[in-house]
């Protein structure tokens, strides 16, 4: 019992101390511009799955979340955060990928609810990804079927924490520097087209 | 006279974005929340800036904010601050009322030059919505200022402001006001004429495309522009101002009861909205201009 906590405590430490190592690293400018990100946060939020209906009420009235510098936008562009709201069909997928990618940098993903984490309860369904992280660099996991508003403002004040103290790498530099990896799991399921591939335009007139 | 004009714009930009905040907290209290900060538009200023640009769709594109923001710009440098003519008149003495208004549309052009070079559907419907609004905006502003230009016989911005020691043009021409002011919430892209960038129409329309620094770019002068337009009502109607507490209790009025209108009305559909400035405001101008 003694020697696992001895264990646990030294494993503990270790992690602080690089923790401490990145935290020292950063520059003035730095710490300024993840005050500033964590201050200031616009979400594109991908209603997917029953978390959609959760997050209204973090956005309007009841919850207020603008409180914290959260305020709701209308296009990935102008986004620094993406809350993909619970399962992804393979079809969903394809679009949560696109929408990731036309979002600047810095930028960070909040997985809301079981489904994005393992599955949840569609955990043998065959068009379901279990994993969402195997795709996209996910920053914050909010557990839960489904998890309440104050679980995803609790989400939202501990990225906006370790943005600020910089305590972990954040998803998008993971996403940069392992693509290969991202891709070759995207295109294990949707096949070497990953990007949506668009057979009729915007007024529904056939462009084939 | 080079650091007056770096005053005004630093002015401009702390007071627009200021404005905005207090905007975004008055309608929060209306709503029945408590809204953000008041310094949360200047953090969302600045962190835009450090954001990185994903998209690029040829110089045009760029270019379209960085005209925009000199529209704005230029245009809060023609405007004096104050009506005592000796600091903070920026350029006004090498312009008048019609350079000014002629500034005033700069930026929805160089808008639409931006917008043009996206082939994004929701931009293009955006500009034509402001576009479309713009031709109801200036006929009643446009005849308003006509006739103060004939009351006063001059266009110089100055002249106007001096005309005004005793009686406030509010109270002498009153209907030229309301028409102005009519035209004035729809300048500011406030409700009920919020039919630009309305987000679950055309999803932030003109801007639909633009993240990071250009948005930035946007966001900052469309703050600085929004102080522009308030400082051109007071200098016109409310006889400019003496100090700069005078300055902001004036602006800060105006800016109060454009948001509770703003507030109160929902949004009118572009049709709606041209129809009503055709109609209303511009009825209004052209009794008023009968009394000038």
């Amino acid at each position: 019992m003694q020697k696992g906590f001895v264990a646990y405590n030294n494993e503990q430490k270790s992690l602080e101390a690089e923790t401490e190592g990145i935290k020292n690293s950063q520059t003035l400018i730095q710490k300024a511009m993840n005050w500033f990100s964590a201050r200031s946060m616009f979400v594109v939020a991908y209603g997917t799955g029953c978390g959609a209906i959760e997050m209204p009420p973090v956005f309007t009235s009841r919850y207020d979340i603008e409180r914290l510098g959260v305020v709701g936008v209308a296009t990935p562009r102008q986004a620094d955060i993406m809350i993909v709201s619970g399962y992804c069909s393979l079809k969903t997928l394809r679009r949560v990928i696109r929408t990731y990618e036309q979002m600047s940098e810095p930028k960070y993903v909040i997985a809301l609810g079981s489904c994005t984490i393992n599955g949840g309860m569609y955990w043998d369904s065959y068009n379901t990804i279990k994993k969402l992280e195997e795709y996209i660099g996910v920053d914050m996991y909010v557990a839960g079927c489904m998890p309440r508003p104050e679980a995803l403002i609790e989400g939202f004040v501990k990225l906006q924490e370790s943005i600020r103290n910089n305590t972990i790498q954040p998803g998008y530099v993971k996403y940069r520097e392992d693509y290969a990896y991202y891709q070759a799991n995207q295109e294990k399921l949707l096949g070497k087209e990953t990007q949506p591939v668009y057979e009729e335009d915007y007024a529904g007139m056939n462009l084939s | 006279m080079f650091i007056d004009l770096l005053i005004m714009l630093v002015m401009a930009y702390g007071f627009g974005f200021l404005y905005y905040g207090l905007y975004r907290n008055i309608s929060a209290r209306v709503h029945g929340r408590f809204g953000p900060s008041l310094a949360q538009s200047f953090y969302d200023s600045i962190k835009l800036f450090t954001k990185d640009t994903s998209t690029d769709f040829g110089w045009m594109f760029f270019a379209g904010p960085i005209i925009m923001a000199s529209g704005a710009i230029l245009t809060v440098l023609f405007i004096p601050y104050f009506n005592h003519g000796e600091r903070l008149v920026g350029l006004s003495p090498y312009g008048n009322l019609i350079v000014v208004l002629y500034f005033m549309v700069l930026g929805p052009l160089g808008n639409a030059l931006g917008v043009g070079s996206h082939g994004n559907p929701f931009g293009a419907m955006g500009i034509t919505r402001g576009l479309t609004r713009l031709l109801g905006l200036e006929m009643p502003f446009y005849i308003a200022v006509v006739g103060l230009m004939i009351a006063n016989e001059s266009a110089d911005i100055g002249t106007i402001m001096a005309n005004q020691a005793e009686t406030y043009n509010i109270i002498a021409h009153p209907l030229l006001f309301i028409a102005a002011f009519i035209s004035f919430l729809g300048f500011l892209g406030k409700s009920p004429f919020d039919v630009v960038g309305a987000p679950q129409e055309v999803y932030s329309g003109p801007a639909v495309e633009f993240g990071g620094k250009f948005l930035a770019l946007a966001l900052s002068q469309s703050a600085i522009f929004s102080f522009a337009k308030l400082l051109l009502m007071v200098d016109l109607f409310l006889g400019g101002a003496d100090s700069l507490w005078d300055l902001i209790l004036k602006t800060f009025v105006l800016f109060v009861a454009s948001v509770f209108v703003g507030n109160v009305y929902g949004r009118f559909t572009t049709a709606q909205s041209v129809d009503f400035l055709l109609k209303v405001p511009t009825v209004i101008a052209i009794v008023g201009l009968l009394f000038v």
